[in-house]
Formats: C-alpha cells, structure tokens, sequence
C-alpha cells in the first residue's frame, strides 16, 4: 500500500493545479458545516450569556426585538424614544435600579452608549486603562473600539454627524477619551461609553456657548432683558467640552422628559421583578417591559429555523463535492487509461490499480480533512472577535 | 523457448480472428514478425504475455503452458519472465527516470524494491547511456533516451522472453538502429528470446529470423 501512496502522491504533486483545486473544494465543503456549527453555538451562548444577565427591559412599545437588541448589543434599529421619566419611576418605586440607555448616535460607526456609571458596576466592567467617566463630554472605549481605532486615555473621538444635510441638526461632539475597558467578550468591546446627559448634548438638549451677560455685540444679542438674553444665531457653541467651558454647559427643557432608547431594570430579587412587570402591564399603552431571555429564546427559534436551510445546504454542497469528486476520478481513469493499460501489462493487477485510486482519493481527501480542521481551529480561535463584529 | 499450436483467438464481440498452426521460437533467438497493420500482430505478443487467454490451442513459454492459467497466474508468470517494450515507450509522466525503471516494483507486490533491484536500475540506466540522467523528469528526454528508459525498465527483471511492439516507431534513423542493438545484444548475453514487431524493413538484418504474420496464420476453415 506505501507504493501506492507514493505513486499516488507523485501524481498528485505533478498535477499541482488540479489537486489544489480538488483539496480547496473538499476543504470549503467540509469546513462550512464545521465553522457554522461552531458560529451558531457560539451565537446562540453570546446571546443567551447576555440575555440571562439582563434581568429586565423598559422601552417605548413597538418591536421586543429591536427593544431587546438595542439595549443588549446596541444594534438593530434604535426603538423610540421614552423619557427619562421612566427611569426616574422605577428607581423611585424602591423595586429596582434603573439604567436608562441612550443609544442612537455613533463615533466612527461605533455605536455610542449614553448611560450612568450603574452600568459599569452592573455589567462588572473593568478599566483597563484610564478612569471612569469623569464629567460630560467623556467617553470611555470598549477593548475593540481602542484596538480598533488605535485610541488610548488623552486622545479625542469625534461622534459620527447623523445628517450632513441637515444644518438645523446636532453638531458632531468632539469626546475626550479618558478610559478603556478591558475585554470582556461581549458587544461593550465594540461600544463608546459617553454619560446619558452626553448623549443629550449631542442631541442638542443641552448646549454650551460663549458668555452673553456681558456681552454687547448687536450681532450677536437680538433683545436684552434683566432676566432673559435673546442670541443671534451668531452665538459660537461649543462643540468640545473642556474644563474651561464645562461651566457653560446647560440643558433647556424638562430632565424628566429628556429622550433615552430604554431603561434596564435590575430588580433586587424576583418578587420585586414581578412587582414592577406588574406596574408596566398596567401601563403598557405608554411603555412596555421585556425579559429579554424570553426575547432572545424567540429570537434564537427563528435562527435555528433558518440554520436548519443552511444545514440542508451544507450537505446538498457535500454531496455535489463527491458526486464531483467522482466525476473527476472517472473523468482522470480515462486520462489514464493507457498508463493504466501499461501497468496492467506489466503485471499490475486490477486492485492494485484500485489501490492507487483510493490512495489518491485518501490523500485529498485526507489533506481536506486537515486544513478543514486548521479553518476549523482559526474560527474557533479568532470566532469571538468575528462574532462581535457581527453582533455590532 | 516459445511454441504455438493451433491457436485460435477472437475478440468478444469482434468477427476478428487470428489463427495460427504453429510457431516456434528458440531460445537466444530473436525474431522480427512483419505484417501490414491490423492483421494482429500486437494480438499475438499480448497472447504471448499471457494477457489475452486464446480460444483454443497452446501457448508455451519456456517450461510454462500459457493457456489453463489463472489471470493471477499468468501476471506472475509475466513478471517472473516477460519484458515489454512498447512503440510510445509508456512511460509514467509523474515519475523521474530511475522510478519510471524501477516501476514493475511500485506495482507488483511479489516484486519488491531491494537494494540488489535498485542497484540494477542504475547499472542499466549506466549501460543504456542514460545513468546521469536517473533524477531527471521523462518530459525532458528526447525520444531515443525515452526508448532507453523503457528498455532499462523492460530488463529490471532479467526476463527470459522480451517482447517488442514497434520499439523503433517513433525513432529517429541513427536511434533506430541502436536500439534493435540493445535489445539484440541483451538476447544474446542472457540467452533469452525476442520477438519484436516492426514495420521497418531495413532492421530485418539485425533480427536472427524475420517471419511474416500472415504467412503464420492459417485458414478459417468452412463450415
């Protein structure tokens, strides 16, 4: 049998274009159904790990899912708005803590997470380097987003414009960096941690601009009261928050009704959990309350359902690969019909040349087999980064 | 060393036939058979190899009767005693010049690759002229050198009976003639037989004996 991997081999190598491409077919069809299996079990922990830790979601009614998704994995679209009323309810109702969340805008297509420092403490992150959110204007990094966009404590992160057509819109705020997470394989890596009343900067709730009391430019002051100052839309604002200028910085309007995406509710233990769903079912024209664990449970049926084509797919490919397979083997046995015919006479028996192509078929596929395995192993090894990226 | 009785051999599904009364060959002898194309000539050296089993009649080489073996016996037979030479030399592509030589040993099990083989391949390949050229791929041979190859490759064996089928087709003149040499002169040293079909009449005068094919072959009697 060694002869006959040998010759088989030689074969082979002397035909290095047409074994490369046999090898690369089989390895894709083998490793396909081995790296998805991997992705979606993957998924399917990633999703349910951060589900499970979520006890409760507040947020506008509409879709569970885009509610579930967005306050989970800052992804999917942003559900509307509920004001900060809510979270000042659940948080005075003594049944939970409230962490209102404002997810809308993004810094470099990263996605931006206005929040307070509860969720730090919530979420068990770490600081890897810098400090927490010191004042407005602050965002600390996930571990990817620094890595990423090579960003560390000090730097600056400008916050995507949402519309550059739209004058009237909110102006681009110019962030300072003053921490980084530590990596926790969870969509934080992938997200810029700014204060919830950042995220209403940004929105334009809350603005900051140069002294008015004092100032005397017709260009600048419309009218002048002794309590009120009318500005020209002359007045510079600040797009940058600094220590000089924080002072400045002020917000117009009601606190309670300032916009968030949702508010997750940690409730001390499960009687107040169900004190509190209580409460929202009998409000729920107004806002509604989700388990995420049972969103994500109805989410994953629908992934699984989905992956049961892919698993169809997979084998139909697989089968079409041997069916291939075959087709080249017999398509090569009558390439070689003469060789054969010339081993034959020379005393070559019948299985021996049966040999030589199971041999060859044993090495292909055998080579297949083992940089599946090594495609296997890097999805295993680098699936975590990949799956963040996905999730984002 | 060879005799033919009444041979009667057919095709399956062919109303080609050849029959043959009787031939003889001795040993040490070398024998040229001439004939147009398709009369059967490279039927007769397959019968003689013990690849095609006759319909009817005798086939002996030396002390051994052809006919009545088994397949697995006449392959062994075949490669205990019988070495080829083919017109397109046949040689594996994939395979550098002393594996192409050593080829009867990667494919037969009772054959194995001893030092004593490997050693003889090289000293073959020496005295075909071809010895610093055992590492080289066949494509980058020239004809008369693949020739050598294939003959080196048909004597690893020693065989007793060596059969050619047009060995000198595809040859140049000068090459021609050097290779009915070789083959000649291994008859003579080792005392075994050659029959070697040709087309090519001015080589005759190499062989011991000519015989035309069709002079062989005897009539289909009527029924």
């Amino acid at each position: 049998m060694s002869n006959a991997f040998r010759l088989a081999w030689r074969h082979l190598c002397f035909h290095r274009l047409r074994t490369a491409i046999l090898v690369l077919c089989l390895t894709l069809t083998l490793s396909l159904p081995l790296c998805l299996r991997f992705l979606v079990n993957r998924f399917q922990t990633q999703l349910r790990a951060r589900a499970a830790a979520t006890p409760l979601i507040i947020g506008a009614p509409g879709s569970q899912f885009d509610l579930a998704i967005s306050t989970l994995y800052f992804d999917a679209k942003p559900p509307p708005s509920i004001s900060m009323e809510t979270a000042n309810y659940v948080s005075n109702s003594g049944l939970a803590t409230a962490i209102p969340m404002h997810v809308r805008f993004r810094a470099k297509k990263f996605p931006i997470v206005g929040t307070t420092l509860e969720y730090f403490t919530f979420r068990e992150s770490k600081i890897m380097a810098g400090t927490p959110l010191i004042r407005v204007g602050d965002c600390v990094l996930g571990s990817a987003v620094a890595k990423t966009l090579g960003l560390k404590p000090g730097d600056r992160l400008l916050t995507d414009p949402e519309n550059v057509f739209d004058l009237a819109g909110s102006y681009p705020l110019n962030m300072r960096i003053v921490g980084i997470l530590a990596p926790s394989d969870t969509p934080d890596d992938r997200a810029v941690f700014i204060d919830v009343r950042s995220a209403w900067i940004i929105e334009g709730i809350g603005h900051g601009h140069q002294g008015l009391e004092s100032e005397n430019d017709d260009n600048l002051i419309l009218k002048k009261t002794d309590n009120t100052v009318t500005a020209s839309a002359a007045v510079m604002q600040y797009t940058e928050i600094t220590d000089a200028n924080v002072a400045s910085f002020h917000f117009h309007g009601t606190p309670d009704q300032f916009p968030i995406s949702s508010v997750i509710a940690v409730p001390p233990d499960d009687a107040s959990g169900t004190k509190l769903m209580g409460r929202f079912v009998s409000d729920s024209s107004k806002v509604r309350m989700v388990e995420p664990p049972k969103v994500v449970e109805q989410l994953l049926a629908i992934v699984f359902r989905v992956k049961k084509f892919f698993d169809a797919a997979a084998w139909l490919i697989g089968v079409v690969s041997i069916l291939f397979l075959i087709l080249v083997t017999l398509l090569t046995l009558r390439l070689r019909k003469r060789e054969m015919e010339t081993m034959f006479k020379l005393g070559c028996s019948r299985g021996t040349i049966a040999q030589l192509q199971l041999a060859e078929m044993a090495i292909v596929l055998g080579i297949s087999l083992v940089l599946a395995l090594c495609v296997a192993g890097l999805v295993q090894r680098f699936g975590t980064e990949l799956l963040q990226r996905v999730l984002m | 060393m060879i005799a033919v009785t009444d041979l009667v051999f057919q095709y399956p599904s062919s109303p080609f036939e050849i029959r043959i009364g009787e031939l003889a060959v001795s040993g040490s002898e070398s024998i040229a058979v001439v004939g147009p194309s398709g009369s059967g000539k490279t039927t007769l050296l397959n019968l003689l190899a013990g690849i095609l089993e006759p319909n009817s009649g005798r086939i002996v080489v030396g002390e051994t009767q052809l006919t009545g073996l088994s397949d697995a016996q006449r392959r062994n037979f075949r490669i205990a005693n019988i070495g080829f030479v083919f017109q397109d030399f046949e040689l594996v592509d994939y395979l550098n010049v002393r594996e192409n030589i050593l080829l009867p040993c990667f494919i037969n099990s009772s054959l194995p690759a001893t030092a004593d083989i490997k050693q003889r391949a090289d000293k073959l390949a020496g005295s075909m002229g071809i010895g610093d050229k055992l590492n080289r791929q066949i494509h980058r041979l020239s004809q008369g050198e693949r020739q050598r190859v294939a003959i080196c490759r048909a004597l690893l064996t020693e065989p007793k009976l060596l059969l050619a089928d047009e060995p000198t087709g595809n040859l140049d003149p000068a090459n021609k003639s050097h290779i009915v040499e070789l083959l000649t002169n291994y008859v003579r040293e080792s005392e075994a037989t050659l029959v070697a079909v040709t087309h090519d009449h001015s080589l005759l005068p190499q062989f011991d004996r000519t015989v035309d094919f069709n002079g062989l072959l005897t009539a289909v009697p009527s029924s």
